[in-house]
């Protein structure tokens, strides 16, 4: 149990995907306008990333990995298909992404106009690819794929709501003309960074 | 179009997509895998050679030249559960990193400050022998966490088993300018002459904060990298648990005993 | 319809994927550390989205709406692997030192934005030139960041260097924050700033 409580943690917090590793940025910068857009985005992120990762593992194991194929039949054991990793990965996420897409459009319509074109790029977010090949990088079993895939992206939407959070208080500064907007949320970006750079090196 | 025979257009549209893309990167993926296998081999011969101090860091060589310097290393296959050597073992294409993740070729590792989960039940070492057959250096692999990465490198020891000859790490993901000087000649220099194995034979060497002396006087123990606590504590940690009892330990006392009763490596 | 040099130069300055599309970030972050990788990067997007923007329009008549984006992903992907494949048997150096970034060109939102938004309704002769175009306003920013981070940060240029270090005897302390990732995003925040100085019509109008 402390095991998966420590992984969750460092998932959240220590390796945030958005503040430590710098993965999803587009969509994070993009969307981080108004705190409410930004919950739902992190929301679809984090069903996206807690479907994907334990799926895309039950993929590398009895697929890909070598000597995956020999539930098939033995004479397969020999190949090794985890060069297809990214591509299968890919599948999988991008047909998650079109599950979530088509569920939003029917019960959360707001919401879907609203997000636009970063739900189908949800499918391209570095973090989400990112977090299924980190999983498979580090062998985590399935029970470690789901708690890692809630905590991946727990902490990406966390990350997301905190900008947006920050950037709705900015709306009454004063910010010089050719910062208003992108500019400056990349600099607030990158101080939060350094922020949670903080939290780097912690074990429980 | 009729509903059946648009869920016909597109499954058949996807198929043939698929088709299409798989032929392309298999073809790739096929026709140069040989070269990527050599690139692969002889990268891994220039890092040897550079931990061994036969080969500088920034030198660049042509492949013959690799060839002819790697010549007189011999790679031998280890079992790092008897520490014996075992020459059944077939090494070509022995990934130790692969087999360290598949339960059927590795077996879990007690708990360590390198975050080592599981330890691959072989290893190969590089041993280069001199031309009456006698130890000249040893070549051990060796990995563990650093911060951000797991760091992969080899550690040279000399004839002794005991003293560093070098340390070298040819992939690893550190932060550049402070965990990723490791791979800075000046620290790297500051390795040979040190001792990882006290007077009773254990793992003694660590990374520190602040100074450490130069190997004559401070045998066992390496400035750290400024900026680089948990890279530099990694350092230290990977090498007590590879000199220890899962690691190499077995097989260096066993190469102790030999040398010991006079037997020729 | 756009004509082909307006397609090319328009991602330069006026359109530019990093600093107006808010497109491709997350590699321009990791990987400016150095000229070189810099430089192989640019080079590969350049390639992958030149490439899948001709390959999507090609077929974007015959695509099934249904399976859309998974068809746009696997092309690229498999851009990505060709791609990853001849860096491993022809740069095997560099490729080791981009590592994970040359297989998330597949998520680099560049690639996907510019075959949505562009590939798809356009013709293949102008959407191939869409994609060197944005490509190379892609390699553009990363060069400059690159350029930056490269001699502040190591005080080297394409890995030859060009100030005296401190640790050599010299008078130069390089500045550790350059090389850390935050720094890109305060280097990127500043390009934005001079970019929409020089074209005011880029600055984003004042939230009520």
């Amino acid at each position: 149990m402390e095991h998966y409580l420590n992984l969750a943690v460092k998932a959240i917090f220590i390796e945030n995907m958005a503040l430590a590793f710098f993965l999803g940025m587009c969509s994070f910068l993009a969307v981080s306008k108004k705190v409410e857009t930004a919950i739902g985005l992190g929301f679809a992120v984090v069903v996206v990333q807690t479907i994907t990762v334990p799926v895309n593992n039950l993929v590398f194991h009895n697929l890909l990995k070598p000597g995956a194929l020999a539930w098939v039949s033995p004479g397969l054991a020999d190949y090794d298909l985890s060069f297809l990793g990214f591509l299968t990965y890919i599948g999988t996420i991008a047909a998650a992404v079109q599950i979530v897409e088509m569920t939003l459009d029917r019960h959360v319509p707001k919401l879907y106009t609203t997000l636009g074109i970063f739900l189908p790029l949800i499918a391209v977010n570095c973090a989400i690819l990112g977090g299924s090949l980190f999983m498979v990088e580090r062998s985590y079993t399935f029970t470690e794929s789901v708690v890692y895939g809630v905590g991946s992206g727990t902490g990406w939407a966390l990350a997301i709501i905190g900008l947006a959070s920050i950037r709705e208080r900015m709306r009454y500064s004063n910010v010089p003309e050719g910062l208003r907007g992108l500019g400056i949320t990349f600099i607030i970006t990158g101080l939060m960074a350094i922020g949670f750079m903080a939290f780097a090196g912690i074990q429980l | 179009m009729p509903q059946r025979n648009y869920a016909t257009y597109t499954i058949a549209f996807s198929a043939a997509v698929c088709v299409v893309c798989a032929v392309f990167v298999a073809g790739a993926a096929v026709t140069l895998r040989d070269r990527q296998t050599a690139n692969a081999e002889l990268d891994r011969k220039k890092n040897v050679l550079r931990a061994a101090g036969a080969m500088g860091e920034t030198e660049v060589l042509a492949a013959g030249e690799v060839e002819r310097r790697f010549a007189s290393f011999q790679g031998v296959a280890i079992d790092l559960r008897t520490g014996q050597e075992d020459p059944s073992f077939d090494i070509t294409g022995y990934d130790m990193r692969r087999a360290g993740g598949d339960p059927a070729t590795s077996r879990v590792a007690p708990g360590n400050p390198a975050q080592i989960t599981r330890v691959p039940n072989h290893a190969v070492v590089y041993r280069q022998v001199d031309a009456e057959g006698r130890l000249q250096l040893l070549v051990l692999p060796i990995q563990g966490a650093g911060l951000w990465s797991t760091m992969y490198g080899f550690l040279a020891l000399g004839p002794d088993l005991k003293t560093v000859r070098g340390l070298t790490f040819y992939q690893h993901g550190e932060t550049p300018g402070l965990g990723g000087e490791v791979d800075n000649p000046r620290w790297k220099a500051l390795w040979p002459g040190r001792e990882v194995f006290d007077e009773e034979g254990r793992p003694a060497i660590e990374v520190i904060r602040g100074d450490a002396g130069p190997p004559e006087a401070d045998p066992h123990r390496v400035d750290g990298l400024a900026g680089a606590t948990i890279t530099s504590r990694g350092v230290g940690a990977m090498l007590q648990f590879w000199l220890g009892e899962y690691g190499f330990g077995p097989y260096l006392d066993q190469l102790k005993k030999e040398g010991a009763n006079g037997r020729t490596a | 319809m756009a004509a082909p040099r307006d397609a090319l130069i328009d991602p330069l300055f006026n359109n530019n994927p990093i600093a107006l599309q808010v497109l491709g970030i997350c590699s321009a972050l990791a990987v400016t550390t150095k000229m070189e990788t810099s430089v192989v990067m640019a080079v590969a997007v350049v390639f992958v989205i030149a490439f899948s923007n001709l390959f999507v329009s090609t077929i974007r008549s015959m695509i099934p709406g249904s399976v859309r984006i998974i068809v746009q992903l696997t092309i690229i992907a498999s851009l990505v692997i060709v791609v990853d494949q001849f860096l491993k048997a022809y740069l095997f150096d560099v490729s080791r030192q981009l590592s994970v970034f040359v297989g998330l060109i597949i998520t680099n939102c560049i690639v996907m934005g510019r075959a949505e938004a562009f590939a798809m309704q356009n013709p293949p002769g102008i959407s191939f030139v869409d994609g060197v175009g944005n490509g190379l306003g892609y390699g553009l920013i990363l060069l400059v960041v690159g350029a930056f981070r490269e001699t502040l940060g190591s005080g080297t240029f394409f890995g030859r260097p060009v100030v005296a270090l401190a640790s050599e005897g010299g008078w130069y302390t390089p500045n550790g924050l350059m090389v850390l990732a935050p720094s890109a995003f305060f280097l990127i925040g500043l390009l934005v700033w001079a970019l929409r100085t020089w074209k005011p019509s880029q600055v984003e109008k004042a939230e009520a």
